[in-house]
């Protein structure tokens, strides 16, 4: 089987971390939000994969793995927040989201 | 010798200080007794050091006619070639001032214990009161005049204290303030003499001026100059001494304690202009017009003040008006060239006045602070002591033969009108001046004619010149002797209306029937033994202080006058006074006619009281009596042109430049620029995380373009 550059796998990590990024700063859905936070995550994924498969290490691997439980951990409470949150407001319209403004 | 016997002095103003703060600082927690015990000891003390320091200039005496005792303490301010000093001088002039100002101060502070008893604030008074005394001693035992400038700002201050002692009532609290007030006018013109003084010779120090202005040196050659400071120096005594325009603050300090009244309007703090006047006697001898100025000033005041006196019904208003008449007298004699006649009577009036007034806190004590006359009447049965002082003090005051102030007001009355300041000699004495003068003239003339000064100058131009600005010096100087005569007429008319309306005070109180609340009359008692000490004393003196200055007059040597020679010989040098036997009898005669004729007035009008003649007169002079009681109007007319203006000003100044611009722009503006930073600094808080989140991806994407 043919080797795949790093080059190849470390510009995908970084579109989808552009792709991440912009619809965490873009988007108004707040679930849309959590999702693109959960791309840049995989992204992230993907680089230390990538690194530890190219240099023959394992310590890439095992990161991985604790930032995916760590993902799944905040994806749980993010979501939890989103509920309590439209059980307030009736909305998830991240625009509505301003109680931290005076 | 060993030690320096002037060590003594600086004991003697430290004890009355010392005195003054620890009844100051912790009189609250002291006993009555015991801060009556420190305030009256420090000053006893203070005079039985002074009978020493007395006794040991009197031995002294013998061999050095100028002895006096000096003592540096520091040196205060050395700037270059200017140097003020705090040092102290006890030479005969001041132990005579030394000896009144503990003397009766001694009296006032045991009269104190009495009159004040009843007083919460027993302590502050004390510690004010002597701390009076150490300013007047540091004023009186100075060195140079910056020394006596200290003393003169500290009782002026102490003055302001003990006249608005009951500050509660606004009123005294007012009268206090005015009095600060005047007294600061007055003082402005003395600092800016001082300061002239010190531009022109170089130093304030008394035996230094003395050196400086002796025939020689004559380091003073203008007579303008001179004339200047001098007529300065003469304002900050009358606003000290209240002489006029600066008068008008006396009357109403007698809302102090009466004591207060006795020591310091009486005795003691007025006293420091004349004190001053002659202490700088040969400064004012060297200033024929300064010194006709004082002597009409003062005599004008004597006559005015006296007239006011005539209609007051206030007992202690009639003793105010009498001391500013009185002070006028003495300024009368230092401005005639009589320096030790003036202070004769400084030294005589201090006695019958203190009485006078202590004699009139013992009615007012009485009365329970009943102050108007015409409430009372028939006190000699209930009063004896206080009734006799007070008459044998009225004496003093009136001129009756005998009595001390007989002695001083003739003697003062007869060289005033005898007296003439030596214009030859004072003419040789500007020498340099006139020719100094000469030279300018003749310079600036030419330079006018637009030649060289360098050929109109020469010897003989300059000489002629120099000796027609000398004949000119000779003939105003002679010219001021009228003067002489109208302050001697206004001053024997003054001792008529004296006596006058001294006895006039004296019988409408004692004599008579009683004319007050009968329950009043019932709780009145005599004077108790420490109010009756002082008051003996102090009469006894009015009445036996006068043999010190007998016999005097044409050459006469008296005791009183012999002493204070060193002190003051070289003002005495550049006045004559022309007296002969025949003249002294009957000046003295006059005298003793004028003030017969006062007495005998009153004794007529209000022998049982005021009396349906005394009305009837009021009546006829309804006018003047009506001016009188005003006094002129003077307050009002300095309320009304100086008083309101100013404060327009103020309120103009303050709504205008405080409140508008200082406030707005300087105050206020650096609050609003921040407070509109912020405004637009709060934008940043949207609360939207999406906004903080470009800002932060913003912020990386920098860093790392700078890093990378």
């Amino acid at each position: 089987m043919t080797t795949i550059p790093l080059t190849h796998v470390l510009t995908l990590a970084a579109m989808l971390f552009g792709i991440g990024l912009f619809g965490v700063i873009t988007r108004r859905n707040v679930l849309i939000v959590l999702m693109s936070v959960e791309i840049m995550l995989n992204a992230v994924n993907l680089t230390l994969v990538g690194f530890a498969r190219y240099n023959a290490m394992l310590e890439g691997h095992v990161l991985a793995f604790f930032i995916i439980a760590i993902a799944a951990a905040e994806a749980a409470v993010g979501l939890a927040m989103v509920l309590a949150f439209f059980r307030l407001r009736r909305t998830v319209n991240i625009d509505e989201l301003r109680l931290l403004k005076r | 010798m060993q030690g320096n016997p002037g060590a003594i002095l600086p004991i003697i103003i430290g004890l009355p200080l010392i005195g003054g703060l620890i009844n100051g600082l912790f009189g609250w927690k002291m006993s009555r007794q015991q801060v009556y015990l420190v305030g009256t000891g420090v000053i006893l003390t203070a005079f039985f050091l002074s009978v020493m320091v007395f006794v040991r200039l009197a031995s002294a005496s013998g061999a050095d006619a100028d002895a006096s005792f000096t003592y540096h303490m520091w040196d205060w301010i050395v700037a270059g070639d200017y140097k003020f000093e705090f040092a102290l001088m006890a030479d005969h002039l001041s132990a005579v001032l030394l000896l009144v100002v503990t003397g009766i101060g001694t009296l006032i502070h045991l009269y104190s214990t009495s009159y004040m008893d009843h007083d919460p604030g027993y302590a502050r008074y004390f510690a004010y009161l002597n701390l009076f005394v150490f300013s007047m001693l540091t004023l009186v035992l100075g060195k140079n005049l910056a020394m006596m400038f200290i003393g003169w700002e500290g009782v002026g201050a102490c003055s302001y204290l003990l006249i608005g002692f009951w500050f509660t009532d606004m009123q005294k609290a007012e009268a206090g303030q005015k009095a600060f007030v005047v007294n600061r006018i007055g003082d402005f013109g003395f600092v800016i003499g001082l300061f002239l003084l010190m531009a022109f010779i170089g130093t304030v120090d008394y035996a230094e001026l003395k050196t400086a202005l002796s025939d020689g040196q004559a380091l003073l050659d203008n007579p303008a100059t001179v004339t200047a400071i001098c007529l300065l120096l003469f304002v900050g005594a009358c606003g000290k001494s209240a002489q006029i325009p600066l008068y008008v603050w006396l009357p109403d300090a007698m809302a102090g304690p009466t004591p207060v009244s006795a020591l310091i309007h009486a005795a003691t703090m007025v006293t420091a202009g004349v004190y001053m006047v002659a202490r700088l006697s040969f400064l004012f001898a060297l200033s024929p017009t300064a010194s006709t100025v004082v002597m009409i000033v003062g005599a004008i005041t004597a006559f005015g003040a006296a007239t006011i006196g005539l209609v007051q019904r206030d007992i202690k208003g009639v003793l105010a008006y009498s001391t500013v008449s009185q002070l006028g007298y003495m300024f009368i004699g230092v401005g005639a060239g009589a320096y030790a006649a003036g202070i004769f009577h400084l030294f005589t009036h201090a006695f019958f006045k203190a009485c006078l007034f202590l004699g009139a806190g013992a009615v007012i004590h009485a009365l329970h602070h009943e102050q108007d006359i015409f409430n009372m009447g028939g006190l000699k049965k209930k009063l004896p002591i206080v009734r006799w002082t007070f008459l044998i003090s009225c004496t003093a005051i009136a001129g009756v033969p005998l009595t001390s102030g007989f002695f001083s007001k003739d003697a003062i009355l007869a060289e005033t009108l005898m007296g003439e300041a030596k214009a030859e000699e004072l003419a040789n004495y500007y020498e340099r001046g006139f020719r100094r003068q000469a030279r300018i003239q003749l310079t600036n003339e030419a330079r006018a004619k637009k030649k060289l000064p360098g050929a109109a100058i020469t010897p003989e131009t300059l000489t002629a010149r120099a000796d027609q600005l000398r004949a000119g010096f000779i003939a105003s100087v002679k010219s001021l002797r009228v003067w002489h005569k109208v302050a001697f007429a206004l001053g024997l008319l003054g001792a008529f209306l004296t006596a006058f309306y001294m006895f006039r005070l004296y019988f409408i109180t004692f004599h008579g029937e009683y004319r007050g609340d009968p329950h009043v009359l019932e709780h009145a008692h005599d004077a108790d033994w420490k109010m009756a000490t002082a008051l003996i004393v102090l009469a006894f003196f009015a009445a036996v202080a006068g043999l010190t200055g007998l016999p005097y007059g044409h050459n006469a040597h008296n005791l009183f006058f012999h002493w204070l020679e060193p002190s003051l010989a070289r003002g005495e040098h550049f006045v004559d006074i022309h007296m002969t036997g025949a003249l002294e009898w009957g000046l003295q005669g006059l005298s003793a006619a004028v003030g017969g004729a006062g007495i005998f007035l009153a004794w007529k009008l209000y022998k049982d009281g005021p009396s349906e003649q005394s009305d009837a007169l009021k009546a006829r002079f309804e006018g003047i009596h009506n001016a009188l009681t005003n006094k002129y109007w003077v307050d009002e007319l300095y309320h009304a042109v100086i008083v309101t203006p100013l404060r327009g000003i103020s309120q103009v100044l303050f709504a205008l430049v405080d409140r508008l611009t200082i406030d707005m722009t300087m105050v206020r503006g650096p609050g609003y620029l921040l407070l509109g930073l912020g405004e637009i600094g709060r934008r940043v808080q949207t609360g939207e995380v999406q906004t903080y989140l470009v800002a932060l991806v913003v912020g990386l994407a920098g860093l790392a373009w700078y890093l990378v």
